[in-house]
């Protein structure tokens, strides 16, 4: 049974021009940019949570940002049930738009007004998109939101302000905010990697509880593969601005294809001290976005490369049903592993 | 003999609202070319202990009780200008939380390194640069990178040169206080595999700590977990890992999704840890313990043995 698609994007783009100096600009002839994101292509379907993992610098969250137009990106299409929100010029119609998307940030220290009593956040949406008919209206939906993420009586929460909340409650109060509109779409951008590991499944339990109850879908974004392996239906791995795999999550962590997917699985420490393995597969760092390596990006880190790793850069295509990789392992010029 | 002994350490903040009890009545050994994890979530007490060992209190912060004792001295009664002298860097070290992002800016990372070694030891300015050269080789890095900036550096890099500046006076003992924590997985991997190999190489103690329990499992021999000022579980890593007691340090384990084995729902602690000016009466976590019975609400429970070394304090056992 085939789903629909909630969110398609085509080969999208977003590259930062490099600011120089003064005298730097005058000697320098072409504008170096850095290449965040560079041709992704991807689909999330319906009721679906879809997993972007990869190191800091791959480019995850500026793709989960221009696909609900936080970045402009440079080229590229993203569609939405069929249109292309990037050719949506008018101020209304991207607001439109965020009724139906929305996005839950990465540090709720910084992403709630301080200044903002938990009512005034969460109903900011509810006002600015004016969907509620009255002030009553608003309050009961705001009191639903919070009792839907456990932050109960709500009583005690409405007005009360953000410093006056632990890490955990802030998070769940960026959570409600996100859910009060009843968003089709949700990107969540490592929605609790700043919390405590005691506090982290609680958010994430509830976080699964709104998308099974909503059917929303979602686009998942992680550092954490053993994360997204909990929460994900399907992952796609980026590294260097670029999906490198992209598969059902179980497939992938049963049998990562990519060698730079198998040392990222390879490396997380597991809480199993009779299989102590730190085995380090690969070496140095993520080299730099800026002139990143040409034809295939992971060729100066990895343990297979081939002359041809270092010539031409492989696509992303299908080696086994259902299963996505831009290797030259897997290609038809390279000897399948 | 166990190279530390802290014995029954008790350090309490001052603020206006009364005694902050950050480490409140905790002792653990840690033996020479042992690792010790302490693990345990923000705000535990986990950092607070480590910094009295090396007696590096803020202005607010008092050891009011306990022993610690290093190679038989007992650091407690030690002056400042002796810990000074004798144990800060000489024979304790510390990696300090986020100290890779602490490095100055405009000197290169030879001169930071070198600048410790000046400190507490009596060698010239060359001496001590050539050494921060082999310490950087030690680390996995090159010894030409004496030269380079931080910010020439990534964030792995800088990580390795704040951990060779923590081994520039040969210490026995070093405390790294979430070491990796800023760092990608991958990055994680290689930095906890240059401190697993030093500790070998120049037999060195370890004290851990972390909050990701899975970084304890594959690092150290035995562990204490923390929780709310006190140790509530400590012993060897393996049967702790095997078979939880303590009903928190269950939790703690569950709580972080493996990518080996089967998949499993994972578990969550309900509630938030306590406000250490008014800790809850009884055993600590008994407000958010799914076994609280009546004797939690009103005892403090002890510590027991369950055989094999394993410690817990709980009155389930």
């Amino acid at each position: 049974m085939e789903k629909g698609i909630a969110v398609e994007v085509h080969n999208l783009v977003k590259y930062y021009e490099l600011k120089l100096g003064f005298f730097k600009t005058l000697v320098t002839r072409q504008v170096p940019y850095v290449h965040a994101v560079d041709g992704v292509n991807f689909a999330v379907r319906e009721g679906e949570i879809f997993g972007l993992v990869g190191e800091s610098g791959c480019g995850k969250t500026t793709t989960g940002r221009c696909l609900i137009r936080l970045i402009e990106p440079t080229r590229g299409e993203v569609l939405f049930k069929g249109v292309n929100i990037l050719s949506l010029s008018l101020e209304h119609e991207v607001r439109r738009l965020r009724r139906k998307m929305q996005i839950i940030f990465q540090d709720p220290y910084e992403s709630l007004n301080p200044r903002m009593s938990i009512y005034d956040i969460i109903s900011e949406p509810l006002r600015i998109q004016k969907v509620a008919e009255s002030e009553e209206e608003i309050s009961d939906r705001v009191s639903q939101a919070l009792e839907d993420l456990d932050l109960v009586p709500p009583e005690e929460f409405l007005y009360r302000f953000p410093h006056e909340l632990s890490g955990g409650q802030r998070q769940r109060v960026a959570i409600a905010r996100a859910f009060v509109l009843r968003p089709e779409f949700l990107v969540a951008d490592e929605p609790v990697s700043m919390l405590d590991a005691s506090i982290r499944s609680e958010v994430l339990k509830l976080l699964l509880g709104m998308q099974k109850k909503l059917h929303t879908s979602f686009l998942y974004i992680t550092h954490d593969i053993a994360l997204s392996r909990h929460m994900c239906d399907r992952i796609a791995v980026m590294y260097l601005g670029k999906i490198v795999e992209s598969a059902f999550t179980d497939d992938i962590i049963d049998k990562p294809l990519h060698p730079y997917t198998e040392a990222l699985i390879a490396a997380v420490p597991v809480p199993d001290p009779t299989a102590r393995r730190i085995e380090v597969v690969i070496k140095g760092e993520v080299p730099s976005a800026i002139n990143p390596p040409p034809a295939c990006r992971f060729n100066t880190r990895c343990p297979h490369a081939m002359d041809i790793c270092r010539k031409k850069e492989p696509p992303l295509m299908e080696v086994e049903k259902r299963r996505l990789v831009a290797c030259h392992l897997y290609g038809s010029e390279g000897a399948k592993r | 003999m166990s190279l530390l002994t802290v014995e029954n350490l008790k350090m309490y903040y001052n603020t206006i609202r009364g005694d902050v009890k950050a480490v409140d009545d905790v002792s653990f050994t840690v033996g020479t070319r042992e690792s010790l994890g302490l693990a345990g979530e923000s705000g535990c007490g986990k950092t607070s202990a480590a910094l009295c060992i090396m007696k590096l209190l803020p202005t607010n912060g008092r050891i009011v009780d306990g022993k610690i004792t290093l190679d038989g001295t007992d650091v407690v009664k030690l002056s400042d200008e002796e810990v000074r002298q004798k144990i800060r860097w000489k024979r304790v070290s510390m990696i300090f939380q986020g100290a890779m992002n602490a490095l100055h800016p405009t000197y290169t990372i030879g001169h930071q390194i070198a600048e410790a070694i000046l400190t507490h030891e009596n060698v010239g300015k060359k001496k001590a640069l050539e050494r921060a050269g082999k310490l950087l080789e030690l680390v996995g890095m090159e010894a030409s990178r004496i030269n380079r900036y931080p910010h020439e550096l990534s964030g792995g890099m800088k990580q390795r040169a704040v951990t060779a500046m923590a081994l520039s006076c040969n210490p026995d003992l070093v405390i790294a206080d979430e070491p990796t924590t800023a760092l990608d997985v991958i990055v994680q991997a290689q930095v906890l595999r240059v401190m697993k190999e030093l500790q070998g190489r120049l037999d060195l103690s370890w004290i851990l700590i972390t909050h990701d329990l899975s970084m304890i499992a594959e690092t150290c021999t035995r562990a204490a977990i923390m929780y709310a000022g006190k140790i509530v579980e400590y012993g060897e890593v393996v049967p702790m890992f095997k078979e939880p007691l303590h009903p928190y340090t269950q939790k703690l384990i569950t709580a972080f999704p493996s990518v080996l084995g089967p998949k499993v729902e994972l578990s969550s602690i309900h509630g938030f840890p306590p406000d250490l000016l008014k800790p809850p009466p009884g055993c600590r976590f008994h407000p958010r313990c799914q076994y609280a019975t009546e004797i939690c609400r009103t005892k403090e429970p002890t510590f027991v043995e369950s055989g094999k070394g394993q410690y817990v304090a709980c009155h389930l056992y």
